[in-house]
């Protein structure tokens, strides 16, 4: 008999008798989501913004200090990196990338993660995690209240990958001692357009 | 020799000062807990439901994982099978060694600790860096993590600043822990960049969509799993939750209960390989599906392993990891180890004041000390208690069958208490009394004063 057959068919035989699945609590609507987002994102080591429009953003992002250094790569439509990703054949070659700016499709209130799906990453996964600094843009009509908002929220083709991106990269694996930058991004720009 | 937990902890608190230390800092981490448990009103809703989804899924997890198994194929996922953790090895160093990968990186797993995988893959050439901080730190200094979420938390700054001294080659003297981080960051990304393979283990794997989520803060499963082609998963059976939508439930409860986060730094969902690479996952059973056949051990399968329960244990803050015979510290480890292997873990059930505190943390609400309790009954009756233990049960439970003997008893032993306290440190009882002052020999029994109480208020005895 394969592995897998010994596997199911002992659970077949375990005799658990059926369990109903629960309903889902419904979430408390806790205050503005935008006010909260932001706040979530400073809570979570992040650096929030807000800015009316595109155009704000442009020039907001162009004005961080993260974004004069020489390496940077944009999949945000308006804002222009250094860096062209489609160019690049292997992620390895991300090693020096000093910062990327990556869209958000949907932002949590409750935790400041952003929803960032696959097709936002452009060819290469490795953008989110391998640079120095991150910048997130979101929308203010997709800051949601919770989690279980979120996951109505989000659409995740199959086969596909995303991923909540929550402030930067951090460990308290030394004396519980935060420390921000452990191996991704050191920093976590945060912005929400409108 | 079986591992004896009170031997093992009382070599741990020989050192006051450190030992006090450790209680704090995971006392540190239960407060960050509440707290953020506090920002959720709707908190004790969602224990409940997770529990719920947790008990369904295990009613019918065959069914599931089938499904899992066939929506994960289709989405580009090559699903293995392992009955047990040889099997579990052997299908991994299987696909490292097709590849010709001679290095790899790991991220948290403690299914692969239960397999010991690394020592398995090491024998066969291959270079295994575990990536997470804390693992790392235990690695290099060749011991088992003493926390599930917090490897290291047993080591002091300076101790891990003498160690990368020694292995990575710091300067000596090193211990801020924001030097240190950077130090292991720059190592780790070497690794990380020449790795051919990366392994993770599994935190939700979701029937419906076919797909698994990863949890980390560091985000060392994503450098490894972005950067080498091949990524293998390795996942207990017990891992399947049957929608995405179950995660909304289950992520606002991991982070919250873990470290007190609102949520972990990244929570990647994983259903498809690298453009041009593989994804393997391996579902492991190494005993869980005996474990799911008995009604009272189920429940100890729903563990979503955040550590909740080790950091509020009275008994793991003040004993350390290593004074657990299971690779689990904490009153889940004394529940997964001895249902497994009673004899090789009887002291285990022990290891706790049955306080129910773990049970009231735990956002699936496994009832761990009620397992607790169940288990020492089992070891009693299988006769795996020490001779002390077993013959001062005996002694106790034929005086508590016995009014009037337990009442003489009583009164010796508060006269002795008075005349001759001495006598209480002489003998097996004298354990007890380490660090212990003796009570006050009351002068009114519990006994004395009820029946005084009821002679003059006939109208209740009535």
């Amino acid at each position: 008999m394969s592995a897998r057959e010994a596997i199911l068919s002992a659970l077949r035989a375990s005799g658990a008798a059926p369990v109903a699945a629960p309903a889902h609590p419904a979430p408390v609507q806790q205050g503005d989501p935008v006010a909260r987002f932001l706040e979530s994102v400073k809570g979570v080591g992040g650096h929030p913004y807000r800015v009316a429009d595109d155009a704000a953003l442009v020039a907001a992002v162009a004005a961080l200090p993260v974004w004069s250094a020489p390496r940077r790569a944009s999949l945000v439509p308006g804002i222009d990196g250094t860096v062209d990703l489609e160019a690049v054949d292997d992620p390895h070659a991300l090693a020096d990338l000093d910062v990327a700016a990556i869209p958000g499709e949907v932002a949590v209130a409750e935790n400041g993660a952003v929803w960032v799906k696959g097709e936002s990453l452009g060819p290469h996964r490795a953008v989110f995690v391998i640079p120095e600094h991150l910048v997130l843009v979101v929308r203010a009509a997709d800051v949601v209240n919770d989690m279980q908002a979120a996951y109505g929220r989000i659409t995740l083709p199959r086969p596909g990958y995303g991923l909540f991106i929550s402030g930067p990269s951090k460990t308290a694996d030394i004396e519980q001692s935060l420390v921000i930058g452990a191996h991704g991004a050191r920093s976590c720009a945060v912005f929400v357009v409108g | 020799m079986i591992h004896h937990h009170p031997e093992k902890a009382r070599l741990f608190v020989l050192d006051d000062e450190r030992a006090h230390w450790h209680d704090k800092a995971l006392w540190f981490v239960r407060v960050k807990r509440d707290r953020a448990a506090a920002t959720v009103p709707e908190w004790e809703g969602l224990r409940t439901a997770a529990e719920g989804i947790k008990v369904h899924t295990l009613s019918r997890l065959a069914e599931y994982l089938e499904e899992f198994e066939r929506k994960a194929t289709a989405n580009g996922i090559q699903v293995h099978w392992a009955r047990d953790g040889e099997e579990h090895n052997r299908i991994v160093h299987g696909i490292l060694e097709k590849r010709g990968v001679q290095r790899m990186v790991k991220s948290k797993s403690m299914l692969t600790e239960e397999c010991h995988l690394n020592p398995y893959l090491e024998a066969r050439g291959i270079e295994v860096v575990d990536t997470d901080l804390g693992e790392r730190i235990v690695q290099l200094a060749g011991e088992p993590p003493s926390h599930i979420v917090m490897p290291a938390i047993h080591r002091k700054k300076e101790e891990i600043g003498e160690l990368f001294h020694e292995k990575l080659g710091t300067p000596r003297g090193l211990s801020d822990p924001t030097l240190l981080t950077e130090r292991a960051r720059a190592h780790l990304r070497e690794k990380f960049l020449k790795a051919e393979a990366g392994l993770t283990g599994v935190n939700f794997a979701i029937a419906e969509t076919g797909g698994f989520v990863v949890v980390t803060n560091e985000g060392n499963a994503d450098m490894g799993t972005t950067l080498p082609p091949v990524h293998i998963a390795s996942m207990g059976i017990e891992k399947v939750i049957p929608r995405l939508a179950d995660l909304g439930i289950f992520l606002r409860l991991l982070a919250r209960s873990a470290t007190g986060q609102p949520v972990s730094s990244y929570t990647t969902h994983f259903h498809s390989p690298l453009p041009g690479g593989e994804l393997h996952l391996v579902i492991v059973d190494n005993g869980r599906s005996e474990m799911l056949s008995e009604a009272h051990r189920r429940k100890a399968l729903c563990c979503i392993r955040c550590g909740a329960c080790l950091n509020t244990c009275p008994v793991y803050r003040r004993s350390g990891g290593y004074s657990y015979s299971y690779l689990i510290p904490g009153p889940i480890g004394s529940v997964l180890g001895p249902h497994r292997d009673l004899a090789g873990h009887a002291s285990l059930p022990f290891a706790s004041s049955l306080c129910g505190s773990c049970t009231d943390v735990c956002p699936v609400k496994v009832d761990l000390h009620h397992q607790l309790l169940a288990l020492r009954q089992e070891a009693g009756e299988e006769k795996l208690l020490p001779f002390g233990k077993r013959m001062g049960m005996k002694m106790a439970s034929f005086a508590m069958a016995r009014p009037a003997l337990f009442r003489a008893g009583g009164k010796f032993a508060r006269w002795i208490l008075r005349v001759a306290p001495g006598l209480a440190r002489v003998g097996p009882g004298a354990v007890w009394l380490r660090g212990r002052e003796l009570p006050e020999p009351p002068t009114e029994t519990f006994a004395d004063l009820y029946d005084r109480e009821m002679a003059t208020r006939p109208e209740v005895k009535s």
